[in-house]
């Protein structure tokens, strides 16, 4: 399951080595798994509450957890993309980033509990971003976090209501989330600790 | 890239780039609470008018504060112009208020160029001369996707005053550059001499190139760049190359019919044709803010394209 890591482990004794699959496939679907039972009881079955996925690849984990939801509960919740693109605070310092769609459910958000769903959370500024995109889309009742992979190193207060797991990480190393829909295979790997 | 000049220097992936964040820009800001983004809080941009506009002036400024810039409208009748104030002083006082963006109309062809080497900012041509009207150009090219659905292979018309036309030139290039068949229709004395290196047809007789135009583009004739008698009279010109419901009726029924504005009714276009549910006139204004809102994002944003 695992892949054999590239270096040796650089750090401290629960950071996993460089090159080192933290998650399989077989690990992300009961992660997910767990994180739709997990919004089904916080928040007593889901009602009025649409998950919106943050692109790229936030878009697919929310509509994998729509489906899980819709198999355990036995109803739909609906999935939406929110692109935060023009909410960035970095757009002068990055090379140019291309827009992606924003499509709401066609109930829209208003009097909704929305849950943002994204793969990696790290600074949390894209949270802050898609924070700002939401409250000029409309008005939520109240809006939640779910992550698949925390990595630590938050630069703002900003926490998640539902993690797939966390993973101690150097600021310098790359957590490559891969999933079917976009990249093949499904996985989540650590890159990037020996380059430096 | 840093700047838009021309049409011509765009790429076709650039071109086509600019295209697919018009639809996004569009789409982000259209129904929604707050038509309002905060992507460029904090940037000034001046928009440097030494031309008479409406729709260009207030069309990037309506882009520009849907994304939250900040606008300087400078109007050359109203400045130190009028005092014998130069392009370049005007340039380098701007340069130092500290402007991200200039938008630059200006009635000699090149003055944008000129500009480029005075500012640090991004500077978006907004018609210069008789040579270039990138935003126009683009606006067309977004009016023709969204309504034939592409614009590879399409035919598009475009009629009258060509010789004049700095929104055909930008069109010709970009139009051609997107895959489209361009013809250009005319009487002679309204085509420009030496064209035989530009990527065009060349008709004209109006109603021969009906019968297989998805598109047709009228200009205005634009009598204040006119010294000299380019044809007898208005009548005359109306008669030949006027777009009139007779002529619409041999078009294709899907065929659009486009103006850049302002529209000389029953001249270039007759006033039936103009209100027509196929004249997309309104829906060029429209797709130009967003349009613009696209090119203020690309070049205010991270200085390349």
């Amino acid at each position: 399951m695992t892949t054999p890591a590239r270096g040796a482990p650089s750090g401290g004794p629960d950071r996993p080595p460089p090159g080192k699959q933290i998650l399989s496939a077989d690990d992300i679907g009961r992660v997910l798994d767990r994180i739709a039972h997990q919004i089904l009881e916080k928040t007593k079955g889901a009602p009025d509450t649409v998950l919106l996925g943050i692109p790229t690849r936030g878009v697919a984990l929310a509509g994998r957890l729509a489906d899980r939801i819709r198999r355990f509960a036995g109803h739909d919740v609906p999935a939406g993309t929110l692109d935060i693109t023009l909410y960035r605070d970095d757009l002068r310092r990055q090379a140019l980033r291309p827009l992606g769609p924003t499509d709401l459910p066609p109930g829209g958000i208003d009097d909704h509990r929305v849950i943002l769903v994204d793969d990696v959370l790290f600074s949390g500024r894209t949270v802050r971003a898609a924070l700002n995109a939401l409250y000029d889309l409309g008005r939520p009742a109240s809006v939640q976090l779910a992550i698949l992979v925390d990595r630590g190193h938050r630069e703002l207060p900003i926490r998640a209501d539902y993690v797939g797991k966390n993973i101690p990480t150097a600021r310098y190393e790359n957590v490559q989330v891969r999933l079917t829909e976009y990249d093949g295979t499904d996985g989540v790997v650590l890159t990037g600790g020996e380059a430096q | 890239m840093k700047h838009l000049l021309t049409t011509e220097q765009l790429s076709r992936s650039e071109a086509e780039l600019i295209l697919d964040l018009t639809g996004r820009m569009a789409s982000a800001v259209s129904g929604r609470e707050i038509r309002k983004l905060p992507t460029l809080r904090g940037r000034t941009v001046v928009n440097l008018f030494y031309e008479d506009s409406t729709r260009t002036r207030t069309s990037f400024e309506t882009a520009a504060k849907r994304l939250s810039a900040d606008v300087v409208n400078f109007a050359a009748k109203a400045s130190s112009v009028s005092k014998g104030e130069s392009l370049k002083d005007t340039a380098l006082t701007l340069q130092s208020m500290g402007a991200d963006g200039v938008v630059i109309r200006h009635p000699a062809s090149g003055a944008p160029q000129r500009l480029t080497e005075w500012v640090d900012g991004a500077v978006l041509n907004a018609g210069d001369g008789t040579h270039a009207h990138p935003t126009q150009a683009l606006l067309d090219a977004y009016t023709m996707r969204e309504r034939l659905g592409g614009i590879d292979g399409r035919t598009v018309a475009v009629v009258g005053d060509i010789l004049h036309s700095r929104v055909a030139r930008s069109n010709i290039w970009l139009l051609s550059k997107l895959g489209a068949r361009v013809r250009l229709v005319g009487p002679p004395t309204l085509l420009p001499r030496a064209i035989e290196d530009w990527p065009v047809e060349i008709s004209y007789d109006l109603d021969a190139s009906l019968r297989d135009t998805d598109a047709i583009m009228l200009l205005r004739v634009q009598h204040e760049r006119m010294h000299d008698a380019f044809f007898p009279t208005a009548n005359e010109y109306a008669r030949l190359y006027g777009l009139d419901e007779r002529r619409l009726g041999l078009m294709p029924d899907h065929a659009i019919v486009m103006h850049p504005g302002p529209m000389n009714r029953g001249m270039e276009i007759a006033a039936a044709v103009a209100d027509s549910p196929r004249a997309t006139i309104t829906e060029q204004v429209a797709n130009g803010v967003w349009v613009r809102m696209a090119v203020l994002y690309l070049l205010l944003t991270n200085g390349e394209l």
